[in-house]
């Protein structure tokens, strides 16, 4: 079937189009589904009414804000220090035996569903927690749901700030050592700070997958209607709101569903955003410097830095 | 390098790409015929959607009848409604009485009662509470269960999520106009409701009577334990009804499923599944 | 942004040198241990489902239809239903992405048309799944009257592996050096004929990559599948079927507290599969960057 080139030409735009039309759609189908429910409750209490009653006709959605919210800051209070640590250990210390071992192994591993996670937090970390005497409560709350998070939180969090470290120059590390500087010192003074916004990408983007986690938290957290308290307290998110009641909800109920969606994708854009101002500030650096590892690095990192984002447990700021 | 047609890598990536559609185009030859067979075949069975209460059952129904295929979807006792007044379903369950406005048109078919059973860890020293003890309880009013008889310890109340029939009936027959703790637990499947409250010596929760096993005990309510003759007896106070609704005249396939759920057959598994027979119940 | 070097190291004390010396040997070793913690706890939870689940994969268990709503039996229905729901969602992501990543490496130069595609593609990529479920209801399920079926779940996960199909596709093909290019459309072939013929065959294991990277992601989807494809427990036999995906399985089996043999049974053929695929995908990337840096 031979095609004129022109009309080839078309059809790709048209597939390259794909995405965004997509997108499109999907917003405008949440919104149409939410928005007039918003509207009719008003937006100000919709956000900010701390009573989530919808049999009775009342919406409000602050204690999942803040549900998602404490559960973010928990998975990265737990996770971005230690991913961040891996990340260093792998990229600065390891032998490039021990890397080319452990790297596909945190990688790999991190290709768990989210659901075997979410599993394994209620049957082992929902018991523990309850069972501790100094803990106790439920069991299900914030602090498992954290836990669980975090784990899966990781593996992106390690990716990113891998390539961010290993994308600063050997000339700063060498320069330090050669004023005398430990390889700790190397690290934090020089390596680090160089490596920053990459870091903070690959924080936004576990922020972007905390927040949209389903399945894992919807197990382990508690879904209960309230702001949370302490680290014992059950707790509910936008997204588990959404899974728990959809299946039962039907007319303004549903609609309401559908406008947890919209706050939830205005929240996930904004962060996608940032993240891509983040990601800009890497790409730049990884541009300007010349004197990078290796005369190949650079493009063997670009390519390497777009792959990991798609890989596993990847898109990053996707939860299912 | 070789010529651009030539070279090893292009052959063998182009082998395995070859290799790769082969596989896939057989996959989807074994497969898509099914779908040229498409939506007539899946439509001309029997649909039914509703309660995830009743689900099970209805499951269980649709597995031993022999007369045709029918195929069970959840959604909720107020989704069910809804899909049989629309058509999406030929059936609708609800684990609830309908709404006065939800009644027009459809026709209810009795097909078993089932009762909310309020249970609480096995080895929970409690067995009975009154009415209004429970409500307390699950309005935060009572907040330990020695203010109810047992162990100085924190009652973790669970209760299924908004929208479900079984929470309803729990809320119209129990709550009143009281409302749930906002710190109660939530959960949207009986069966994982079950499991919590085994897991947890100071669980308190609520569920068909069908699904309690061993590891929870029911509490008598008001000194009435729930069981088959005082559900069918409409003495114990959380009994409901499980409904087919079906629209109009029901077709034959239809028509056929629900004489045969209604049946000595159908009412002997219904009994096995732990509800209560529709025959035993007051007339 | 130019750091500087610690200043304490320019003055070369010996009690800081010393102190500097302690630090960095407790650093090394936190950060150690932190590493090996993480890669412990991953690889606890792996063996901790195989443990239980795995014994109980049988061929029976693979092949057999569940019983009593999944607390005996087997799985085979759900295994289907994966297979259909990812053929569909692989078979409509694949032309659409591949020919987006075409476009983008070889049509056009960096622009504002290109920069809202990419930023449509990575917005895309991060919207969670729950969302995706959300949309597919209302608009496959609902609004195109396609019902809860495997077309709805597969057009639905479509949507969602496409960011990585373009992705991983536009890498592929700006990896192959220009001269391929060149040198066809210097033999007489037209821009398109050089790029299927000459381009497409040496990225087709960068696509290849995409696409297996895709699977595991739909593979593992359990949220989008709930509220598309819905939850019957037959075997699929055609597009308007409904079925219910491995994971999707797992999750009720848990939820509802039918069975524990046979979750961890599951969960275990899950595991295994999404570690299948994550290493072909793995081994295949990292053959495909032997062979360019070669």
């Amino acid at each position: 079937m031979r095609l004129p080139e022109r009309v080839i030409e078309r059809m790709l735009l048209a597939a390259a189009l794909s995405s965004v039309a997509g997108l499109t759609l999907i917003a405008l189908y949440i919104a149409r589904e939410g928005l007039p429910v918003v509207f009719d409750a008003g937006v100000g209490t919709f956000l900010a009414s701390g009573t989530w009653a919808p049999t009775r006709g009342e919406y409000g959605l602050l204690p999942m804000i803040a549900g998602s919210a404490v559960l973010t800051v928990g998975a990265l209070a737990l996770g971005l220090p230690l991913g961040l640590g891996c990340a260093i250990t792998l990229a600065e210390l390891a032998p490039p035996r021990v890397r080319a071992i452990l790297k596909p192994t945190i990688e790999l591993l991190a290709g768990i569903p989210s659901v075997v996670y979410g599993f394994i937090g209620m049957e082992v970390l929902v018991p523990v927690i309850r069972d501790t005497p100094w803990l106790g409560g439920p069991g299900y709350s914030v602090l498992a749901a954290s836990i669980v998070l975090a784990v899966m939180v990781l593996p992106t969090v390690i990716g990113i700030s891998i390539d961010a470290i290993e994308a600063v120059p050997r000339t700063y590390r060498e320069g330090a050592r050669a004023l005398g500087a430990t390889q700790w010192q190397t690290i934090t003074g020089v390596v680090l700070p160089a490596a920053r916004s990459g870091i903070v990408a690959a924080a936004i983007l576990g922020m972007g997958r905390a927040v949209g986690e389903t399945m894992a938290v919807i197990m382990v957290a508690g879904n209960a209607v309230q702001l949370p308290g302490s680290l014992l307290d059950p707790v509910r998110t936008l997204t588990t709101n959404i899974a728990l009641e959809m299946g039962y909800a039907s007319g303004a109920h549903a609609q309401a569903l559908f406008a947890t969606g919209i706050v939830l994708f205005v929240i996930i854009m904004a962060l996608n955003a940032l993240a891509g101002l983040a990601r800009g500030q890497v790409r730049e650096r990884l541009r300007v410097t010349p004197d990078s590892r290796s005369g190949a690095a650079p493009k063997r990192k670009r390519r390497e830095r777009v792959v990991p984002d798609a890989r596993g447990p990847m898109p990053p700021l996707a939860g299912a | 390098m070789g010529t651009v047609e030539s070279s090893p890598s292009v052959r063998a990536s182009r082998c395995r790409a070859a290799r790769f559609a082969r596989t896939f185009a057989c996959v989807l030859a074994v497969t898509l015929p099914g779908a040229c067979r498409q939506a007539d075949a899946a439509r001309s069975g029997v649909t039914l959607a509703g309660s995830t209460s009743v689900q099970p059952f209805a499951e269980r129904w649709a597995e031993e009848y022999t007369g045709g295929l029918v195929t069970v979807q959840s959604g909720g006792s107020t989704a069910g409604i809804k899909a049989v007044h629309d058509g999406t379903a030929q059936v609708g369950m609800s684990s609830r009485a309908l709404h006065p406005e939800e009644r027009t048109g459809l026709v209810e078919t009795v097909v078993a009662y089932d009762a909310v059973a309020v249970i609480v860890h096995a080895t929970n020293p409690v067995s009975s509470l009154s009415i209004a003890q429970l409500r307390a309880i699950y309005a935060g009013q009572l907040r330990f269960w020695s203010e109810v008889g047992g162990p100085h310890r924190p009652i973790t109340v669970i209760t299924r999520e908004e929208g479900s029939g079984t929470r309803e009936t729990f809320e119209h027959k129990v709550m009143g106009t009281s409302r749930i703790r906002t710190d109660a637990l939530v959960t949207a499947y009986q069966g994982g409701l079950r499991k919590m409250v085994a897991e947890d010596r100071d669980a308190i929760g609520y569920l068909s009577l069908s699904r309690v096993t061993a590891g929870t005990k029911p509490l008598a309510l008001d000194g009435i334990v729930p069981s088959e003759s005082s559900v069918a007896r409409a003495a114990y106070p959380l009994s409901r009804p499980f409904l087919f609704l079906t629209r109009g005249t029901p077709g034959d396939a239809t028509a056929a499923f629900l004489r045969y759920v209604t049946s000595t057959a159908g009412q002997a598994l219904a009994r096995e599944e732990g509800l209560v027979p529709i025959m035993t119940a007051a007339p | 942004m130019a750091p500087h070097p610690p200043a304490s190291a320019a003055t070369g004390e010996t009690s800081s040198t010393a102190a500097a010396r302690l630090m960095h040997r407790v650093a090394i070793t936190l950060l150690w241990s932190g590493t090996i913690g993480t890669v412990g706890i991953l690889v606890f939870m792996v063996l901790f489902v195989f443990v239980r689940g795995l014994p109980h994969v049988t061929p029976h268990f693979l092949l057999g239809a569940p019983e009593r709503a999944g607390a005996a039996g087997g799985i085979f229905p759900t295994i289907v239903a994966t297979l259909y729901v990812t053929a569909i969602g692989v078979f409509v992501a694949t032309p659409l992405g591949v020919g987006a990543a075409i476009h983008l490496a070889e049509y056009t130069r960096e622009g504002r048309l290109t920069r809202l595609i990419r930023s449509g593609t990575e917005s895309l990529a991060g919207i969670p799944s729950i969302i995706f479920g959300l949309f597919g209801f209302a608009f496959f399920v609902t609004q195109l009257g396609l019902g809860w079926s495997m077309l709805s779940g597969g057009l639905t996960l479509a949507l969602m592996i496409l960011p990585t199909i373009i992705r991983t596709s536009e890498e592929a093909l700006k990896a192959v050096p220009r001269e391929y290019r060149e040198v066809a459309q210097s033999l007489g072939a037209s821009k398109w004929q050089a790029i299927v013929r000459a381009v497409l065959p040496s990225a087709s294991p960068g696509i290849l990559t995409g696409v297996i990277l895709g699977v595991g992601r739909a593979v593992s989807e359990t949220a989008a599948l709930i509220f598309t494809m819905g939850v019957a427990l037959r075997v699929p036999t055609s597009l308007f079927d409904s079925g219910r995906s491995m994971s999707v399985h797992f999750y009720t089996l848990t939820m509802e507290g039918i069975s524990d043999t046979m979750a961890y049974a599951t969960a275990s053929v899950l595991v295994v599969t999404i570690l299948v695929i994550n290493s072909a995908a793995y081994a295949l990337l990292a053959h495909v960057t032997r062979q360019h840096r070669a």
